[in-house]
């Protein structure tokens, strides 16, 4: 038997928990929490998983190893481009290979391999986990992403740095917490070496608080954009439209 | 919540309160939760069934040991002719999700028993149990596949709560611990968590033995329902009542 006064504070508790999400949910939106793929079935855990992860993360590092920890030899999951602009560039040292960035920026500008490897370099040696369960541990040296952004002048309202590889149909993008990240590098070296093709090279976006898919090879072009819904199917990166989530720092 | 409150009942047979709402609301969403993990775990580890210990381990590396099954990616030496579907997108996905529902979940659990009374009364030993003849003789019992005594009908044995108490307070705070320590942004924040179990494919190999250890528990106690009588132990634990078994059986 239901009371008039357990459907009164059964209504009460409904309408509080219902306001209380709509304004964890404005908090969250607010505070950038809110995943661009946080809609459909796996939306409640992907969110969770990223504001929690976010509201840990703001000043950690990623863990680095000590040279006798290299992985000998690395592992490369795939194979260079095969097209015949890719290995005409490649035929080339790639000395004719372009960084442009566009989009929320003061100075648009297109970076050459040489210019980049002239600015200061900033070197570590981290891990670097592929979201099927492998990983291998290398240096990665190359340019910190936030110097590159200083030199174009980033507006205040730029929220995401949207990053595509010369690889059609590849892309994906980090919030400007990982864009501006100290250990976040254009990669244009590994172990020692110019970054090899197999991996990814000449350029690299490397982000290594997050998993090896976010970490595309062969980087041609940056954006940046306050609004992921203009790229792609709008769920932030090519990831979420194969089926997999668009932030990978789990 | 009191296992001896009986309600009055028309038929011959008394039916006696046994399980709260809450341990059965809690109890039925841990099994989605770890029906899900389970099932999405192992598809996430057809990706690539090697185990290794330490930091970094890939298809190039010394494997701890492998799992001779196919695998869903061409780029792990398996030995078979033929590569399994990709469904790691969905899994993932629904892995994380499905741990967050466990967390939250036995994070209510263990918060109410603290203060219901039900880990002191029913869960952890009594002083007077805990002698290693009283542990040798209900050992034997179970290992007889005697039915259980009257009594244990209605409290649990030695054994059913240092399983239990393995259960809620080893292996499930390990297999979560385990699963954040694969995280690159969680270790980023705490990198011990990772390095005391000796590496990331450490946490990897401890996460998969924790997960057949907690599998092989869900195999016995529903095994050990079965014995102690399928349908009254399942109406137990959905309506939360139960039937008083007849005088003569005691």
């Amino acid at each position: 038997m239901i009371s008039r006064r357990k459907l009164i504070t059964t209504g009460l508790s409904a309408t509080a928990g219902a306001t209380g999400l709509v304004v964890a949910k404005n908090l969250a939106q607010h505070y950038g929490l809110i995943p661009p793929d946080s809609g459909g079935l796996y939306g409640p855990g992907e969110t969770l998983t990223y504001a929690a992860q976010r509201i840990l993360t703001s000043h950690s590092m990623a863990r680095e190893f000590p040279r006798s920890e290299l992985s000998q030899p690395p592992f490369s999951n795939g194979e260079p481009p095969k097209d015949e602009a890719y290995r005409r560039l490649q035929a080339g040292a790639f000395a004719d290979w372009r960084l442009s960035i566009d989009g929320m920026v003061a100075r648009p500008s297109t970076f050459s391999l040489a210019e980049l490897k002239s600015y200061p370099t900033h070197s570590h040696i981290t891990h670097l986990a592929c979201e099927e369960g492998w990983s291998y541990i290398a240096e990665w040296t190359g340019v910190p992403l936030s110097r590159v952004l200083d030199r174009v002048g980033v507006l205040p309202q730029a929220k995401y740095v949207v990053y595509f590889s010369f690889e059609p149909g590849w892309w994906d993008s980090i919030d400007m917490a990982d864009a501006l990240h100290p250990q976040t590098l254009i990669a244009h070296g590994m172990n020692g070496t110019a970054l090899p093709a197999n991996f990814g090279g000449p350029l690299r976006m490397r982000v290594p608080r997050q998993l090896g898919y976010k970490n595309v090879k062969y980087i041609a072009r940056l954006t940046l954009t306050d609004d992921l819904k203009r790229f792609g199917k709008g769920l932030g990166s090519a990831s979420p439209e194969a089926g997999y989530a668009w932030y990978a720092g789990i | 919540m009191s296992a001896t409150a009986a309600i009055p009942t028309a038929r011959a047979t008394t039916i006696l309160a046994r399980h709260s709402a809450l341990i059965r609301i809690t109890h039925w969403l841990t099994t989605l939760a770890f029906l899900a993990l389970l099932l999405t775990g192992i598809e996430i580890l057809i990706s690539h069934p090697r185990f290794y210990w330490g930091e970094a381990g890939n298809s190039l590396s010394h494997p701890l040991f492998k799992i001779p099954i196919p695998a869903s990616r061409a780029s792990v030496p398996t030995g078979y002719g033929y590569v399994l579907p990709d469904q790691n997108g969905w899994s993932r996905y629904l892995h994380f999700q499905s741990a967050w529902l466990l967390v939250l979940t036995g994070l209510l659990y263990t918060i109410s028993i603290w203060f219901s009374g039900h880990l002191r009364r029913d869960l952890l030993p009594a002083t007077a149990d805990l002698s290693w003849r009283s542990f040798s003789s209900t050992l034997a019992n179970h290992l007889r596949l005697k039915r259980p005594s009257e009594a244990e009908a209605w409290s649990y044995n030695l054994l059913q709560r240092l399983t239990y108490l393995c259960v809620i307070f080893l292996l499930c705070p390990l297999v979560i611990w385990t699963g954040l320590a694969m995280s690159p942004a969680i270790a980023s924040v705490f990198p011990a968590a990772v390095s005391i179990l000796g590496g990331q494919q450490s946490a990897r190999t401890i996460h998969f033995f924790v997960s057949v250890f907690l599998t092989l528990f869900v195999f016995v106690h529903v095994i050990m329902i079965s014995l102690a009588g399928f349908r009254n132990r399942m109406r137990a634990m959905i309506t939360g009542r139960t039937a008083a078994p007849p005088k003569e059986d005691t």
